[in-house]
């Protein structure tokens, strides 16, 4: 059930990334360079995504628990401080350098791109030693960051 | 680098996977109660095959997600559609920006889609100001690859 329901999830997000145009580096690319070769479209994938979790998340929240877990389980960090915009930096430059972000990487996969094979990779090697380091430099706050 | 290549401007197939995309997030959060941010889900998996300092625990769904993004683009493909995909081709850029997303996302503690999409839709002022960051560096990091340093 968990599974079947997980597959299926991955699969509506993978196929809205496909569709929408965000699986594809270089338009995300051209999204980001507002000098150049602009392409918008990407903001009609953040504006029609976001909007439609917001109104959907209070839907589901009027519920008392998710259909089938124990309960919501919220981000409950509320911290800004350097870490956080520091490692959105770092994410950004990244981003701008390959085009890909985590979901895109992903639904690059099965078309075996040089390029994508490198990435991938080096994207879990990355969130690897980023987890690494974020347990070394803040031991009190375990538990307590996603 | 990567050649400049146009790209059409696709707003309703553009506004349509968002659908998808804000749907399958919806999903998510009624179903296992959590954040669709795809950084985490893959720090599941990599938490299943590797010990990861606060990797989460239910790695079950998150695997079958993760399966669910790949077979997206070829189910796709089975039901005649095309995949548009231009992939940079130069590999040592492209370790370097796999390596500056997995690091950036797990110190940040989000990627578009945890920080981008769900973040804002729960109207969160830290992913905000994380959105607002990832995006101005990712601005101005093709304007100094593309215009500066010249393509």
């Amino acid at each position: 059930m968990r599974i079947a329901f997980g597959f299926l999830a991955g699969l509506v997000f993978g196929l809205g990334l496909v569709i929408s145009g965000m699986s594809d580096p270089a338009k995300v690319l051209n999204f980001l360079d507002i000098a150049g070769t602009w392409d918008p479209s990407l903001a009609f994938v953040m504006g029609g995504a976001t909007v439609t979790a917001f109104l959907g998340y209070r839907l589901v929240w009027r519920r008392p628990a998710p259909a089938i877990d124990a309960r919501f389980d919220l981000p409950t960090n509320r911290r800004i401080d350097g870490r956080l915009v520091g490692g959105a930096a770092l994410f950004g430059i990244g981003w701008g350098i390959g085009g890909f972000c985590p979901g895109p990487a992903w639904t690059a996969l099965p078309l075996f791109a040089p390029g994508t094979l490198v990435f991938l990779p080096a994207m879990l090697a990355g969130l690897w030693l980023g987890a690494h380091g974020r347990s070394l430099s803040l031991p009190t706050l375990k538990g307590s960051v996603r | 680098m990567e050649t400049l290549t146009t790209t059409p401007f696709t707003p309703w197939a553009s506004l349509f996977g968002g659908v998808l995309i804000g749907l399958s997030a919806v999903m998510v959060m009624g179903l296992f109660g959590r954040i669709a941010g795809i950084a985490g889900i893959t720090n599941g998996f990599i938490g299943a095959v590797l010990p990861t300092p606060g990797a989460p625990g239910d790695r079950d769904w998150r695997v079958a997600f993760l399966v669910g993004l790949v077979a997206a683009p070829l189910a796709l493909m089975l039901a005649g559609g095309t995949v548009q995909q231009t992939v940079p081709v130069s590999l040592g850029g492209m370790a370097v920006a796999g390596l500056l997303v997995g690091l950036g996302t797990a110190l940040g503690g989000g990627c578009t889609s945890g920080h981008g999409v769900c973040g804002l839709a729960r109207l969160s002022p830290r992913s905000a100001v994380a959105v607002g960051t990832f995006m101005a560096a990712g601005i101005a990091t093709v304007f100094v690859l593309r215009h500066v340093l010249g393509a």
